[in-house]
Order: C-alpha cells, then sequence, then structure tokens
C-alpha cells in the first residue's frame, strides 16, 4: 500500500528553529549565525566584534563545536556570557542544539546574540537555527572558487565578510572574479572585504551589525 | 570538501537528514499497526546540501533492525530551475546563478532545487495495510 505525502524532511528542525526565533523576538535579540571554514576567522572576527562593540551593545556566544571548549575559552576572556555546544560529531548546529544552548544562557538584558556555528562550508547551510541573518566568513587564503563550489552557502547568506585582505599581495586570489561570482550566484548578497589582523575594512562591518542589533530591541 | 572519516569522528550531515526521514516514515506508519515500510521516494534538489549516495548509506546504516529494514530509497535528483520575472518566463540552469540566462536581469526567483523532500512511502505486513 502506497502512502502519499509531500513533506519536508528537514521540517521537524524548521519548527524547533521557528519556536527559536519567536523567542528571540520576545527577548528582543538581534542574532546572528556565523558559518564559514575552519580557519576562516571565524572566532577571530568574533573576538575583534566583541572588542570593539561590547561598549555599546550587549553581546552574548553561543559556540557550536565538534569536539573541544577552546574557541568558548578564548570568547570567555573577554567577559561575554559564553556557551558551547559540542556537536559530538556532527557537522553543523540545528535549531534543537541551539534550543539546547538557550538553556545555559540568561537572554535578558542582551542585545546581540552571535552564534558560530561548526567550521564548514556545506551542511550549516541547510540548517536553519531561528537566527535573523546568516553572515558567512570566507578567507583570501582559501582561494576564489569557492562561490561556485559551495553555491548553497553564498545563496543563503545575506552578508559574505572576506577576511585575511592583508595577504592579497601574496596569494593567487582574484577579487573581482570572486565578487562577480559570488554575485551572481547571490545578487543581494553584501560583501564586505576586511582584515581581522589590521582592521582593515572592519568598520563597515561592525557599523553594519550595530545597525542591525539596536532596531531589533526597540 | 570534508565527507567524514576525521579522527573527530567527523560525522556527515546525511546522517541527520536520514534520521529526520526515519522519524517522519515511522510516525507515517505507526497508525498501520506493524506495518514494514518498503519503499521510500524522496525529491531532492541540485542545490541541496545533501548527496544522494551518503543519504542512502546513512539510511541503510539507521534503519537496520526496525520498520524500514531493508526499505529501497529512491531519488529523483530535482534541477536547478529560476524564474525570470522580467522576462516572465522560467529556465532550467546548469549553474546555481540568480541571473537570467536571456536578460542577464537578477529579478529572479529559484522555483526548484533546493528540495528535501519525501514524496510517498509503501508499507506492507500492517493490520490495516493489507
Amino acid at each position: 500500500m502506497e502512502i502519499r505525502l509531500v513533506k519536508d524532511i528537514l521540517e521537524a528542525n524548521e519548527v524547533i528553529a521557528a519556536q527559536n526565533r519567536a523567542f528571540f523576538t520576545q527577548q528582543g535579540v538581534y542574532v546572528v549565525n556565523l558559518m564559514g571554514s575552519p580557519g576562516a576567522g571565524k572566532t577571530t572576527l568574533l573576538e575583534r566584534t566583541i572588542e570593539r562593540l561590547k561598549v555599546r551593545r550587549k553581546i552574548a556566544v553561543i559556540e557550536g563545536d565538534i569536539a573541544t571548549s577552546r574557541d568558548a575559552e578564548r570568547i570567555a576572556a573577554h567577559a561575554i556570557p559564553t556557551v558551547q555546544i559540542n556537536t559530538g560529531g556532527e557537522c553543523h548546529l540545528d535549531g534543537n542544539m541551539v534550543r539546547g544552548g538557550l538553556g545555559q544562557l540568561d537572554l535578558d538584558g542582551i542585545e546581540l546574540l552571535v552564534v558560530e556555528n561548526v567550521g564548514n562550508l556545506v551542511c550549516p547551510a541547510e540548517f536553519t537555527i531561528g537566527e535573523d541573518v546568516k553572515v558567512m566568513i570566507c578567507s583570501v587564503t582559501e582561494g576564489d572558487d569557492k562561490p561556485l563550489k559551495y553555491p548553497l552557502m553564498f545563496q543563503v547568506s545575506s552578508v559574505l565578510l572576506l577576511n585575511k585582505i592583508d595577504l592579497l599581495p601574496h596569494v593567487d586570489f582574484g577579487l573581482e572574479r570572486f565578487r562577480a561570482d559570488a554575485l551572481k550566484v547571490n545578487p543581494r548578497l553584501e560583501i564586505m572585504p576586511l582584515s581581522c589582523s589590521t582592521g582593515e575594512g572592519l568598520d563597515t562591518w561592525l557599523q553594519w551589525l550595530e545597525e542591525r542589533s539596536v532596531t531589533k530591541g526597540e | 570538501m570534508i565527507r567524514g572519516g576525521s579522527r573527530y569522528n567527523y560525522r556527515v550531515h546525511e546522517f541527520g537528514v536520514a534520521q529526520s526521514l526515519l522519524e517522519i516514515v515511522e510516525q507515517e506508519a505507526r497508525p498501520y499497526g506493524g506495518a514494514r515500510v518498503t519503499r521510500v521516494q524522496l525529491r531532492i534538489g541540485q542545490l541541496s546540501a545533501v548527496v544522494p549516495d551518503a543519504l542512502r548509506f546513512a539510511f541503510e546504516a539507521i534503519t537496520r533492525g526496525g520498520i524500514a529494514e531493508g526499505a529501497s530509497l529512491e531519488i529523483e535528483e530535482v534541477p536547478l530551475k529560476i524564474r525570470c520575472h522580467q522576462c516572465a518566463e522560467e529556465f532550467t540552469v546548469e549553474n546555481p546563478f540568480m541571473v537570467c540566462p536571456r536578460c542577464e536581469g537578477v529579478d529572479v526567483e529559484m522555483i526548484a532545487g533546493r528540495e528535501l523532500e519525501i514524496r510517498s512511502m509503501e508499507i506492507a505486513d500492517g493490520d490495516k495495510a493489507r
């Protein structure tokens, strides 16, 4: 006997993510899902962001990693409420894992929550967690072919931070080609080249983030 | 692309997808009391982050010993399709570009290619499935 049904396989995740989203809205906290390859500079970007923004915004962080709490320790050193989620092998965070992390985080008064996803350019793109915005970070050392190789990540993201631009003279990276391909995959993508080492370009990102994280709470 | 097998037991997310799929299948089969699931049909978009072979492998592994053990997984891969609002036309495209192949405008939307859908399943031997 055949049972006909048209159902999204990830529907269960969508339901939990929607509950997370409702909770975030109720708390007035703006939530960033930060994604990118291992080594792209997610944690470093987060540190620079916290250093510059924490005087003006109350920030909390959820750190997603397959194993270890190294990143969470780096973030907690900035005196920011931080929760570590170890996925135990899973290559991405999903709505349920984030919900679990929220149980250990007091969001009262928090204006900005950054969720650092597991380092991976594929899987996190498929799982929504209830975020307001998906931000991806890519570095020039990874090569300029990434938009065509990992189109889904570029497509679901609203902001693309291109990190390590201070290394451009030393690597074979076609900035214009990268930009053109990324925009073909997602014409609405906001691309912000920056360097977490030199600080170049960070202002644009911080201003963007600061503007967004105030409108939600008020 | 990292696809499993590192020292951190880096699992592919197809296992997570297979798990969600199994939960749906078990839930749908429950009203038929003791039915076995013999076949499951899926549609998977070209742009989805799921590799059909990896999903088959994961599904086979997690269904062992359960009601869906041995069920065949039929996967229809859905090509990428966009609609240009300017040209009021649909195009099946090879590359994942949100650019109209005719007018080169970007007023386009993706209408197919992201699917991760279960379409139907076949059950046998249940109280009410005969």
